[in-house]
C-alpha cells in the first residue's frame, strides 16, 4: 500500500482540526500542507479511511529547527497497523517536502470511535463496514447486543456472530434480510 | 535499583504478557474460526498493553532497558505475574472461565487506575479499560452458553470453575511496595475491588446457572516470583528466539 501523494497546491486541510481561516501566514500554510500530506495516509486494514477521518492523527507541529512532527494515537493497545501507519506518514511527509519527519505516539486522551469524522463514517458504510452506533462513553452492559443496520441492504434485522471480527476494532455480524455477513466497527 | 514504581509497572506488564501469550497459543486450534479470531484479538490487546507497560517500566528504571529486554531477558523468578494467568489453557471451558474471572477483576482495576496520579499509568489504564470491557463481555457470554448449554459443556464449566477458584485470591493481594504506591494515589487498592468483582462474577454465574464455588485455601506466590511449573516452560518457548538471536528484527 502506498500513500497517496498530495499535489503541491493541495493546501486545504482535509480535517476540521485546522480551521479554514488558519492558512493565512506562511507558517500556517506550511503546517496545513504537512497536515494534508499526513492526513492522506489510510488505515492499511480499511483503505477507504484516512487516519484523519479515523481520529488517529492528532497534531502536526514543527520544532525550532523546522523539523516536522506528526502526533498520532493508537486505536487499540495492540493494533499492528500502527507501525505501518507511522512509516507511511514519514513517507508521505517526505514526498510532500518535509524530510526527516518524526512520528510521536501519545496515549492520552485515549482514542475513541467518537473521534471518527462524519466523512469517515460514510466511507466505512460505503465500503461495507457498519460504522459505530452511538457514543462510546459509559460502562458497557455485561450482556446485550448493539442493534446495527446492514451496510449492504440497510435492514435493521441483523445479529452478532462474534464480538471480535477480522481485527480488534470490528465485530462480525450477519444480516437476516439479505443473508450477507458484514463487519461492524465497534464503539470504543 | 528497583523502585516501587518500576516493580509495580513490571508486574502489571507481566500479568498482561503472560495471559496474552497463553491466549495466543489458541491460534490454529480454537473450536471455531470466529473464536480463533476473537482469542487472537484479545491476546493482541493484552500483548499491546504489556508493550506500553514494559516501555514505561524501562523508562522509570532509567537503565536503558527496552520492552523487549524486559519481556525476553528476565528469568522466571523475576516475573511477578498472577499465577492464574500462567496456568495452561486446558480445554475451551477452562480458558473461558479464566478469562471471565480475570477480566471481571481487570475491568474495575483499570477503571480505578484511570484516576492514578501517575499520568502515564492513567493513560494506559484508560485504553485498557475500554479493551477489557469487550474481553469481559466475550467471556461472560461464552460462559453462559457453556454453563447453560449441553451436559458436556456444563460438566466442563463446573470442573474449570472448581479448579480455577483457588487461584483467584491472589488477584486481591497487595505487595508492600504496592500498598505504599496506593496510599500515594499512584496504584490501586486491590482488596477494595473484591465486592465489585464478586457482584460481576455472581451475575455471570447466575445467568450461566452455575454455583459459585466456596472460598477456601488460596494459592499465592506469583508476586514474589514463586511460580507453578508451567511458567518456566512457557517462557522458554516465548523467549527462545530473542535469546538465540539477540537484537533480531523482522
Ligand atoms: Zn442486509
Amino acid at each position: 500500500m502506498h500513500p497517496v501523494i498530495p499535489s503541491a497546491e493541495s493546501i486545504l486541510p482535509v480535517s476540521p482540526a485546522i480551521p479554514a481561516s488558519a492558512a493565512d501566514t506562511p507558517a500556517d500554510e506550511r503546517r496545513a500542507r504537512a497536515w494534508s500530506a499526513a492526513a492522506s495516509v489510510v488505515d492499511p486494514e480499511i483503505p477507504v479511511l484516512s487516519i484523519a477521518d479515523l481520529g488517529v492523527l492528532r497534531d502536526i507541529r514543527f520544532d525550532a529547527a523546522g523539523r516536522v512532527e506528526a502526533v498520532i494515537t493508537p486505536t487499540y493497545s495492540g493494533c499492528p497497523a500502527m507501525n505501518m501507519i507511522a512509516v507511511e506518514i514519514g513517507l508521505a511527509l517526505d514526498a510532500a517536502g518535509f524530510p526527516d519527519a518524526k512520528v510521536t505516539t501519545v496515549l492520552s486522551p485515549a482514542w475513541s470511535t467518537d473521534l471518527m469524522t462524519e466523512a469517515g463514517r460514510r466511507a466505512l458504510a460505503g465500503y461495507g463496514i457498519a460504522p459505530p452506533v452511538g457514543r462510546a462513553g459509559g460502562r458497557r452492559a455485561l450482556f446485550g447486543e448493539t442493534s446495527v443496520a446492514c451496510p449492504h441492504c440497510g435492514s435493521p434485522e441483523t445479529e452478532r456472530i462474534s464480538e471480535f471480527g477480522s481485527t480488534a476494532c470490528k465485530a462480525l455480524y450477519r444480516c437476516r434480510a439479505c443473508r450477507e455477513p458484514f463487519d461492524y466497527f465497534k464503539c470504543i | 535499583m528497583s523502585t516501587p514504581l518500576f516493580a509495580y509497572t513490571l508486574r502489571l506488564a507481566d500479568d498482561a504478557l503472560v495471559l496474552g501469550h497463553r491466549l495466543s497459543e489458541w491460534t490454529s486450534r480454537a473450536p471455531t474460526l470466529e473464536e480463533e479470531m476473537a482469542l487472537a484479538n484479545i491476546a493482541l490487546d493484552l500483548i499491546g498493553q504489556a508493550r506500553v507497560l514494559y516501555s514505561y517500566a524501562g523508562e522509570v528504571e532509567g537503565r536503558g532497558r527496552s520492552e523487549d529486554d524486559l519481556a525476553y531477558f528476565r528469568d522466571e523468578a523475576a516475573f511477578g505475574n498472577l499465577l492464574v494467568n500462567e496456568l495452561p489453557n486446558g480445554d475451551f471451558a477452562f480458558t473461558v472461565v479464566r478469562q471471565a474471572l480475570v477480566s471481571a477483576f481487570m475491568l474495575p482495576y483499570w477503571t480505578a487506575l484511570t484516576g492514578s496520579r501517575d499520568a502515564t499509568l492513567a493513560a494506559i489504564a484508560a485504553k485498557a479499560e475500554k479493551e477489557v470491557s469487550y474481553h469481559l463481555r466475550h467471556a461472560a457470554e461464552w460462559l453462559v452458553r457453556l454453563g447453560d448449554g449441553t451436559d458436556e459443556s456444563r460438566r466442563r464449566s463446573i470442573a474449570a470453575l472448581e479448579e480455577l477458584w483457588p487461584w483467584t485470591g491472589e488477584m486481591f493481594e497487595m505487595p508492600d511496595d504496592e500498598r505504599a504506591l496506593a496510599e500515594a494515589g499512584i496504584a490501586v487498592d486491590r482488596a477494595a475491588l473484591k465486592a465489585e468483582w464478586s457482584r460481576t462474577v455472581d451475575t455471570i454465574l447466575e445467568e450461566a446457572t452455575l454455583d459459585r464455588p466456596r472460598d477456601g485455601w488460596m494459592q499465592t506466590g506469583g508476586r514474589r516470583g514463586v511460580h507453578t511449573e508451567h511458567l518456566g516452560t512457557m517462557l522458554a518457548v516465548m523467549q527462545s528466539l530473542a535469546r538465540a538471536h539477540p537484537g533480531a528484527t523482522w
